[in-house]
């Protein structure tokens, strides 16, 4: 915590859980999709279905998902965007397990057919957490460069991500792993305090075993 | 790390001869690895956001429920026409954290200080001491530190969050954080920054969070004018030398006592209190459709 958290952020209001939370993370689901939207699924638990009309936390999840930040003032118009853009969009209700009472699981398609699903909350202040990403544990405060990879749990994985890292003089800030099952599907996740190049998470991809690799990046760059 | 107490402020401001904002200013520095330039251009793009957000005041909108928008105005034409008795500055402060209070409500751009439900009481005492007093745009920077080490410190020992500490925790954070600064901008002393910081907190120690409907509307933006008058009151107090009698860090710490031990339905659910009421509960039934 910092001065810049006790003053701010600048957003536009009315809550900075249910409003500049909720456009964070639209913003960090489009960043891990790296596509513009076609298809947007939205299921809203506890109170940001109790609340959430009321705090325009749709219309700041939707805003998110169309690229803009907490402190964009269309915001408030964002669901006429999205018609305008042909983005195709739902709301229903869900209840979560062991979710934090902000939270919403994001389905979403992208104009190229890439996929992606994301169980997110908004835990206060305007910041937030991706609890989950494609069904696997993921703990992620969308506040470093995060990479997650997707693989076959087998040995070796993890050494092949983390010494490309080193090559690439990219820093691990923190690191998760989880897997389903013994030799089922595994996910690593790694925080890093720098940038990875592109070429680097392309040559990731192609590595026998890996089944997806996402990227977030903290550039500001969000055209695809 | 930042401040865990305010008599650790204190008490570096008297051993390093420097102000309040000063060390704040430096503690940023050290934490964040950065330069004094990057903080203090930082800072006062905040200010100039808090600035712009009230100049787009927009009268004629409304929020979610449609209850809320067009008070700040009300206040300003009676400003105009004299009929405010408490005169032109505080008449001022109270149009203009109306005005915020209501601009956040409507979904406009503002700036959470230090959340966004009480984004009105520390800009409607500083730009309103601007304009009438015409304090140089360095010093209200200046101030902006004074508030947010006073917020930092209730964010540590406390918290500043409705749901967790009920409206003390942000309509009283922000106005403590706000009669610190003020205190500041008027000549007040290290220890008369933090003892108005304790007497506006104090003065607002026990405040619920009972937003209707859960909305950060009623009675939101009216708070924000409660916590910026009384900002200005307890500055005053302290630049004359009154003391609050239990010491700053103790009163935070009440503030803590006292939130952990409110209901949660008066901690942001929207259950309690005003909320509870038959209109209350009419106004969130009609939202809700």
């Amino acid at each position: 915590m910092n001065i810049f958290d006790i003053i701010g952020p600048i957003m536009v209001g009315p809550s900075s859980s249910h409003t500049a939370g909720a456009a964070k993370i639209g913003f960090t689901a489009r960043q891990l999709l790296r596509e513009e939207i076609q298809t947007a699924d939205i299921f809203l638990h506890g109170s940001f279905l109790a609340t959430g009309k009321g705090h325009g936390t749709d219309k700041a999840l939707i805003a998110g998902l169309l690229g803009m930040k907490p402190d964009d003032e269309r915001i408030p118009n964002s669901l006429k965007i999205a018609d305008e853009k042909g983005i195709k969009y739902s709301f229903s209700e869900i209840e979560l397990r062991n979710a934090h009472p902000n939270s919403v699981l994001l389905k979403l398609r992208g104009v190229n057919t890439r996929e992606l699903e994301v169980i997110a909350s908004s835990i206060g202040g305007g910041q937030i957490m991706i609890n989950q990403i494609d069904g696997l544990e993921a703990n992620i405060c969308a506040c470093y460069p995060t990479l997650i990879v997707h693989n076959v749990d087998q040995p070796g994985h993890v050494s092949e991500v983390t010494s490309m890292l080193g090559h690439k003089s990219v820093n691990i800030a923190t690191m998760q792993l989880y897997r389903d099952k013994r030799g089922g599907n595994a996910v690593m996740v790694i925080e890093c305090d720098q940038e990875i190049p592109i070429e680097a998470i392309d040559w990731l991809k192609k590595l026998e075993g890996v089944v997806k690799v996402t990227y977030l990046s903290m550039e500001e760059n969000n055209e695809f | 790390m930042s401040f865990r107490s305010l008599n650790e402020i204190v008490t570096l401001c008297a051993t390093k001869e420097k102000a309040f904002w000063e060390i704040i200013l430096e503690d940023d520095i050290s934490e964040r690895l950065t330069t004094r330039e990057e903080s203090l251009q930082r800072m006062k793009s905040l200010y100039l956001s808090m600035k712009h957000a009230d100049e787009s005041y927009e009268a004629g909108i409304k929020s979610a429920s449609k209850l809320v928008g067009g008070d700040g105005a009300k206040l300003s034409e009676s400003l105009k026409k004299g009929a405010v008795i408490s005169g032109p500055f505080l008449g001022e402060v109270m149009a203009k954290a109306l005005k915020m209070g209501e601009s956040n409500a409507c979904m406009k751009k503002i700036v959470a200080a230090p959340t966004a439900g009480s984004c009105g009481v520390i800009p409607a005492i500083l730009l309103t001491c601007e304009e009438q007093y015409h304090v140089s745009g360095d010093k209200m920077i200046e101030s902006l530190y004074v508030a947010s080490g006073i917020g930092e410190v209730i964010a540590y020992r406390a918290s500043l969050s409705g749901a967790a500490g009920g409206c003390q925790a942000e309509i009283g954070s922000a106005s403590a954080m706000a009669a610190g600064a003020l205190t500041y901008l008027n000549g007040g002393d290290t220890e008369s920054i933090v003892h108005a910081a304790a007497m506006a907190l104090k003065n607002l120690l026990g405040l619920v969070c009972d937003t209707v409907a859960g909305l950060v509307e009623i009675p939101c933006v009216k708070r924000n004018v409660v916590g910026a008058v009384n900002a200005v009151a307890s500055a005053d107090m302290a630049v004359a030398g009154i003391r609050s009698r239990i010491p700053p860090d103790e009163v935070i710490d009440a503030m803590r006592e006292i939130g952990e031990g409110m209901p949660k339905s008066l901690r942001e659910t929207g259950e309690g209190g005003l909320a509870a009421t038959p209109t209350g509960q009419e106004i969130a039934l009609r939202i809700m459709e």
